[in-house]
């Protein structure tokens, strides 16, 4: 397993220490998973919700948000100005 | 008298009687947590002023000889991963730790309007990934029936609180156990609801196709008074929904009844004194007139590796909104990939880590279907076992986990070890039903859980034969 390519992907910084760790620990866990090979399965439909709700839609209209609320939101952010939340330019 | 001790319809007829106030009960229960939490560390938070103006209502109503609710003035331990407006709610994470909830969870709504006592946030394996409660970024809830032992995870303080009378219940969450597992471990009550049934609105979300909330208590009457309080459908969250028909089971007739045993739930691996004590509970109920039947649950044996793919994977998803932008842990660095690496590095713990790395390889291209769809394909037939038996059977009996609880660090250095504690509890949740645990004797002084697992929505069916123990 690529341990630079999947923390990349998952935006996650890890210690050369931690890599050499995850290098060993996933493919214990990915070998233990592997039991599923024994199951065949092509034809079986894959469950993604379990009590059988589909396609549960609302009205396309935002909830109007008090000030109050707004504020709270704001308040948690960490960097920000002007009631914006400011972020490192990416271009 | 020790009113901390008390169960919520002692404390209930109590209030009425006008033995004592909420605020008398409110302060039992207060002093309690301040004399042990630093033994247990049960709780992140404790919401002193906020419990104290709760309880102030109830007293006023009681005062004014108004008619109070069976919640009303009791006061109650949250999961530190569900939102209570205004107070710290840190998923047990240090990504998380000066946040506070701007808004009060769907639940804890509800519980409010019922005049419920707020006394703290509890302690938790960080997002809920864990079976032992040593993953909190924080420090390790104590087992109160042995303090080197862990009380399960990952709702380890919430289920420890309740063991030590250091609230009359409690809020947990599972998704795959972390109600359950806790609950055998610390001789408590604790319900994994059907999924969906109580709203997830306002729950910090782990793995969303598995993640439930539900109720921790002493007993399972108590269970029933809170279950009752919580359900419900919500417009705030779309997976949520409620029973076909709303008729309320008032009478079980354990004669009528038909328990499953599954077979794969004896065998190599359980302590034998473990299985003593659950099969002897399950003989009780034969002895009150049911039949027991031996059944099969042939995936049994895929559950948990489906589990260790499907969980990871949505979980991976989930943690990608901790970027450190609009909330949390932030860390500024020269660019914002750089800044998202060094704050998801400094602020998840190890096994969160883990488990967004393991969720990001089987969601990768290359993987996606040999991992991921094919983990879906044996969840149908998970659940497709558990529709065949409940075809023949009304409940099933299982142990909730084949060992007591452990020593702490017993398990910290083998992840595949540590996952194999939920063996027990897996398949309920990816079939999405309901289970419950309830204590049913104990081995060398440590406690037993019995878990009964119904159909889709027979959560009240459940905990009315649970009551019947």
């Amino acid at each position: 397993m690529d341990i630079n390519h999947i923390a990349k992907l998952a935006r996650l910084g890890l210690s050369e220490k931690e890599k050499e760790k995850l290098e060993k620990e996933l493919p214990s866990i990915l070998k233990f998973v592997d039991k599923l090979n024994e199951v065949k399965a092509d034809k079986i439909d894959p469950t993604t919700q379990v009590t059988g709700l589909e396609n549960v839609v609302r009205k396309d209209k935002a909830r109007v948000k008090s000030k109050q609320e707004t504020e709270k939101l704001l308040k948690l952010v960490p960097n920000i100005k002007d009631r914006h939340v400011k972020v490192k330019a990416i271009l | 008298m020790e009113l901390n001790k008390l169960t919520i319809k002692q404390a209930h007829k109590g209030l009425k009687n006008k033995d004592f106030s909420a605020i008398e009960l409110t302060e039992s229960v207060l002093n309690k947590v301040k004399s042990q939490n630093n033994s247990i560390h049960a709780y992140l938070t404790i919401t002193e002023e906020l419990a104290l103006s709760q309880a102030k209502i109830t007293d006023k109503k009681i005062a004014n000889k108004e008619e109070i609710g069976s919640l009303a003035g009791i006061p109650l331990a949250v999961k530190d991963l569900i939102l209570v407006e205004g107070i710290k709610t840190t998923a047990g994470s240090k990504i998380l730790e000066n946040y506070i909830a701007p808004y009060d969870a769907t639940i804890i709504k509800k519980l409010k309007k019922s005049d419920a006592v707020v006394i703290g946030k509890t302690n938790l394996d960080e997002f809920g990934m864990g079976a032992s409660g040593e993953n909190s970024g924080y420090i390790p809830t104590k087992n109160p029936h042995d303090l080197e032992r862990v009380p399960g995870g990952s709702s380890s303080g919430s289920a420890a609180a309740v063991a030590d009378n250091q609230c009359i219940y409690s809020l947990g969450t599972d998704t795959g156990g972390s109600i359950r597992l806790p609950a055998s471990f610390c001789g408590v009550v604790g319900l994994k609801p059907t999924y969906g049934r109580v709203s997830r609105y306002g729950l910090i979300a782990f793995a969303s196709s598995l993640d439930t909330i539900g109720p921790i208590a002493k007993t399972a009457e108590d269970i029933e008074i809170i279950f009752d309080a919580i359900k419900g459908k919500d417009e705030f969250d779309s997976t949520s929904l409620a029973r076909k028909e709303e008729n309320n089971i008032n009478k079980i007739d354990i004669k009528e009844l038909k328990i499953g045993v599954p077979k794969e739930y004896f065998v190599e691996g359980i302590n034998p004194q473990v299985e003593k004590t659950v099969r002897n509970a399950i003989s009780n109920y034969e002895k009150a007139g049911a039949k027991i039947v031996e059944v099969n649950l042939p995936h049994t044996e895929y559950a948990l590796a489906c589990y260790y793919i499907i969980m990871p994977a949505e979980a991976s998803s989930n943690l990608a909104r901790y970027d450190g932008i609009k909330y949390g842990l932030s860390i500024e660095d020269n660019s914002l990939l750089e800044g998202y690496l060094k704050t998801r590095r400094q602020g998840f713990g190890s096994e969160v880590r883990r488990r967004i790395m393991l969720g990001t390889y089987v969601l990768s291209a290359g993987y996606y279907d040999a991992y991921y769809l094919k983990a879906q394909k044996v969840r149908t037939l998970i659940k497709k076992d558990f529709d065949k038996v409940f075809e023949k059977v009304d409940v099933l009996m299982t142990p909730t986990s084949p060992t007591t609880a452990f020593k702490l660090g017993e398990k910290t250095n083998n992840p595949v070890s540590m996952y194999l504690t939920d063996i027990y509890t897996v398949s309920v949740s990816l079939a999405g039903l309901p289970a419950i645990s309830i204590p049913c004797g104990e081995v060398d002084s440590l406690p037993v859980g019995l878990q009964i697992i119904g159909r889709q929505f027979d959560d009240e069916k459940i905990i009315k034969i649970a009551q019947k123990l």
